[in-house]
């Protein structure tokens, strides 16, 4: 009977470094037939957001983890009963089919999984039907203890308190990972305020480290520490986050203002207390991972920024030329994105360090181009940096191929993890809004960063055939590099920017 | 001093320096009270202002209504708290409320001696706190040592508002501290950290605050630290002071001598629950009387009134969840 056994869905490892993943969307419900390799559910990892495609063919017979919830890679997620049993016993109610017995069984305590890893922190509102196990003949002076303690009923399954969860959650420290002495090996106010104390913070490198807060850390102390983000808590950490990236102003790292230490660094729950008119919604994995990158990313690098304008009429004049051929052949469209993102790769020949990386004492330099694309998501909350590698390798063709390919990816959140890494440079493009200036972030830990802007019709002073200067209307537009001052001077960037100018000035028909 | 002398003394200080304090109930002149409090004060006050009443409570808190509205201070004694049912009617329907009804200041104190532990019985022994508690205008006071006792006797009467003043008769000639020998007086809505400590709050008030130490005693010797809040007062209540020791702590128990159904312990449980959900570190307990009448058989009343062994199995728990 056991031949066809429940397949599991585990949380996968998306790429090294992911830990953990939040589910965003079942887009099948329990008691819906599954394909192998059919998308079964929406996740998102600070690195990407993807879709899962289910293990087996099936009916999806219990969902574990809800949509919301952030779980551990190797969590199982669902249970699908494959095709066999699934049809001679729909997943409730099957009394006699032992196999399926079994698997619902297994599937209602996740605490059975013995080989898994043990469910962490498990799903709350998980399915209901608790087995009919009768409560334990005691005077049971109230049911929350009994259940939670006992051991009989939830076996591992651990229940946070809220005072725990709360100093969990100021920490950025996973429950789970601490040992619990309370009462079935539940973590205790003082099992997690040890765990605090003794510095295990979980992954989370700069983020949440504000070591506990009880003391209120001495400025010295802070601006020692290291380049993360310094003291109190909460408050700055979300509010620089949020803020537009700040001006380019050589931010010195750790020069953040410390907090006056009169500030009673005690109550530390949250921020401000909820004000009428306001609404919440929960911080995303990716958001967080955006507001975790761009900070440190300003708290590493010096940021300078340098603009220059470039007269685009001759990439104007050859993108509407090539544009119907290019679409007509293969698809594509000749962005002015492809063009200067080509003209961009070509120049960082000339410019190693601008395409380099500070790694502690060495500075690196490479032989390709990985160029990174800042993408908005199509909800448009949230930004993700797509890789295309080896660009010394395209022409225009290849170059406006592989930026709309990566484009359509990452908008259909199909990237997958090394779609998003070992960038070596990256171009933004807010201009498609009109805007003529910026000063982005630098995506660490690359040396700069270029931004493109608007193409704009402006009155332009030019020489005519006869030697006079004439003013002229032509399509403008604005180039900004944000390079990393410790490692590019501005001269070098200054260069940079001329030599990238006047390839796009001078762009030839031959020239692809 | 003790518990008694305290009360006797600071009632005698308040009636020498303020002559409209008078008191009026059964058998407080020539036989001095009940208990004794008065024990004298007809001699060295005069009939006048030491009146013997009739046996009938509605009579003197009405009394006492009148002659408050009219400018005394009077400071009523019932022989025991549980006849204060008979004026309920004057003190709930009048008494609290005419302050804002017409504005009327009604500066009476009522003496209420309370508790159990003597085998008194179903009408000698209650703690009707909690019913008065839920009666906006009134003030409950419950003092667990003499020098608050003292101090809080004296705030009483000093009041504008009716005061219910609950004085534990288990407490009386057991309790002996130094009293200051001064005029003083012990603001209301004030707790006192009766004993400091960490790992579990203990928030109870009048005699079950001796109970609870030598439950935490007891507790100390195996490495468990209990914090006592004495709340003094029910109404006003330091909720400032709760949720503070609660948030150092994260672990609760409530105590109180009253029946448990709608015991002023549940007002203290849910304001925890609602100001300082996040600060828990498991459920809270309450420990009180079960929902009965008081027994006379001195094997059941013990059973009845929390013991230290209770308060020590309630902590236990609490603790180790």
């Amino acid at each position: 009977m056991a031949t066809a056994s429940a397949i599991d869905v585990v949380m996968p490892q998306m790429g090294v470094s992911v830990s953990e993943g939040t589910i965003t969307k079942w887009l099948k419900q329990e008691g819906e037939p599954v394909a192998a390799d059919e998308s079964l559910l929406e996740i998102s990892t600070d690195k990407v957001d993807t879709e899962v495609p289910s293990p087996g063919s099936g009916v999806v017979q219990q969902i574990l983890v809800q949509e919301g919830e952030t779980v551990e890679v190797g969590t199982k997620l669902a249970v699908i009963a494959p095709e066999g049993a699934a049809a001679e016993a729909p997943p409730q109610e099957a009394a006699p089919a032992p196999a399926t017995q079994e698997a619902a069984a297994e599937a209602l305590s996740p605490s059975s999984s013995e080989g898994e890893t043990p469910a962490p922190q498990a799903s709350p509102p998980a399915p209901q039907a608790p087995p009919p196990e009768p409560a334990p003949a005691q005077p049971a002076p109230s049911p929350a203890p009994a259940a939670a303690g006992d051991g009989n009923v939830g076996g591992d399954r651990t229940f946070v308190s809220p005072v725990v969860a709360r100093i969990a959650s100021e920490h950025g420290v996973d429950v789970n990972q601490v040992s619990g002495t309370g009462r079935g090996g539940r973590v205790t106010k003082k099992d997690i305020l040890a765990f605090v104390e003794a510095g295990g913070q979980a992954e989370q490198p700069a983020a949440a480290a504000p070591p506990a807060p009880p003391e209120p850390a001495a400025p010295e102390a802070a601006a020692a520490t290291q380049a993360a983000p310094p003291p109190p808590p909460p408050e700055p950490a979300p509010a620089a986050a949020t803020a537009p990236p700040p001006p380019p102003a050589p931010a010195p790292p750790a020069a953040a203002p410390a907090p006056p230490p009169a500030a009673p660094a005690a109550p530390a729950p949250a921020a401000a207390p909820s004000q009428p008119g306001e609404s919440y919604e929960p911080v995303t994995a990716m958001r967080r991972g955006i507001a975790e990158h761009m900070r440190r990313s300003l708290d590493t690098s010096a940021h300078v920024t340098s603009a220059i304008e470039v007269d685009m009429s001759k990439v104007v004049g050859l993108r509407k030329k090539l544009k119907k051929e290019y679409q007509a052949s293969y698809g594509v469209n000749p962005t002015y994105l492809a063009f200067v993102a080509r003209a961009t790769v070509e120049t960082l020949r000339d410019y190693p360090w601008i395409n380099g990386e500070l790694r502690g004492d060495q500075i690196v330099t490479r032989n390709h181009v990985n160029l990174g694309f800042a993408v908005e998501l199509a909800d448009g909350k949230g930004l993700i940096v797509p890789v295309v590698r080896n660009t010394e390798g395209l022409n225009l063709l290849g170059m406006a191929r592989a930026i709309s390919d990566i484009a359509v990816k990452a908008r259909d959140k199909k990237l997958l993890p090394d779609d998003v890494q070992g960038g070596t440079f990256t171009i933004t493009n807010p201009g498609g809004y009109g805007t003529f200036h910026g000063t982005p972030v630098i995506s660490q830990p690359q040396a700069a960063i270029l931004g493109t802007y608007a193409v704009v019709k402006r009155p332009w002073v030019i020489t005519d055939d006869r030697g006079e200067d004439v003013i002229a209307i032509r399509p403008i537009m604005n180039l900004t590099l944000t390079y990393d001052h410790r490692l590019v001077d501005g001269a070098l960037a200054g260069r940079f920017l001329r030599d990238l100018r006047a390839k796009l000035e001078s762009w030839g028909e031959s020239d692809y | 001093m003790t518990y008694l002398q305290a009360i006797s003394d600071g009632l005698r200080q308040e009636m020498r320096r303020d002559k409209r304090v008078f008191v009026i109930g059964e058998d407080v002149g020539v036989y001095g009270g009940a208990f004794k409090v008065t024990l004298g004060f007809q001699e060295e006050f005069g009939p006048w202002r030491v009146i013997d009443a009739p046996l009938s409570e509605t009579a003197i808190v009405g009394g006492c209504t009148g002659a408050a509205m009219m400018g005394m201070r009077p400071v009523a004694e019932m022989q025991f708290a549980d006849f204060i049912s008979c004026a309920w009617d004057h003190l709930v329907t009048v008494a609290a409320k005419q302050r804002w009804r017409a504005g009327t200041p009604v500066p009476i104190t009522v003496r209420l001696p309370s508790g159990g532990g003597f085998s008194g019985g179903p009408f000698h022994s209650q703690n009707p706190e909690s019913s008065f508690a839920h009666i906006p205008g009134l003030k409950v006071i419950c003092p667990a040592t003499p020098e608050d006792a003292k101090g809080l006797l004296a705030t009483a009467i000093q009041d504008p508002n009716p005061c219910l003043y609950f004085e534990h008769k288990h407490l009386y000639r057991r309790l002996k501290a130094e009293v200051p020998d001064e005029r003083y007086e012990t603001p209301f809505g004030k707790a006192r950290i009766h004993r400091e400590g960490d790992d579990v709050s203990v928030i109870t008030w009048g005699a079950m605050v001796h109970t609870a130490d030598e439950a935490a005693q007891q507790l100390d010797g195996e490495g468990i630290s209990v914090e006592i809040v004495d709340l003094r007062t029910l109404i006003p209540w330091d909720k400032q002071a709760v949720l503070q020791s609660v948030s150092k702590t994260s672990k609760v128990v409530v105590l109180h001598e009253d029946t448990l159904t709608g015991g002023f312990g549940g007002e203290i449980a849910a304001t925890i629950a609602e100001e300082a959900f996040e600060d828990l570190d498991g459920p809270l307990k309450r420990i009180a009387a079960p929902d009965t009448p008081v027994p006379f058989s001195p094997v059941l009343e013990k059973a009845y009134l929390p013991q230290v062994e209770d308060v020590v199995a309630g902590i236990k728990e609490v603790v180790e969840y």
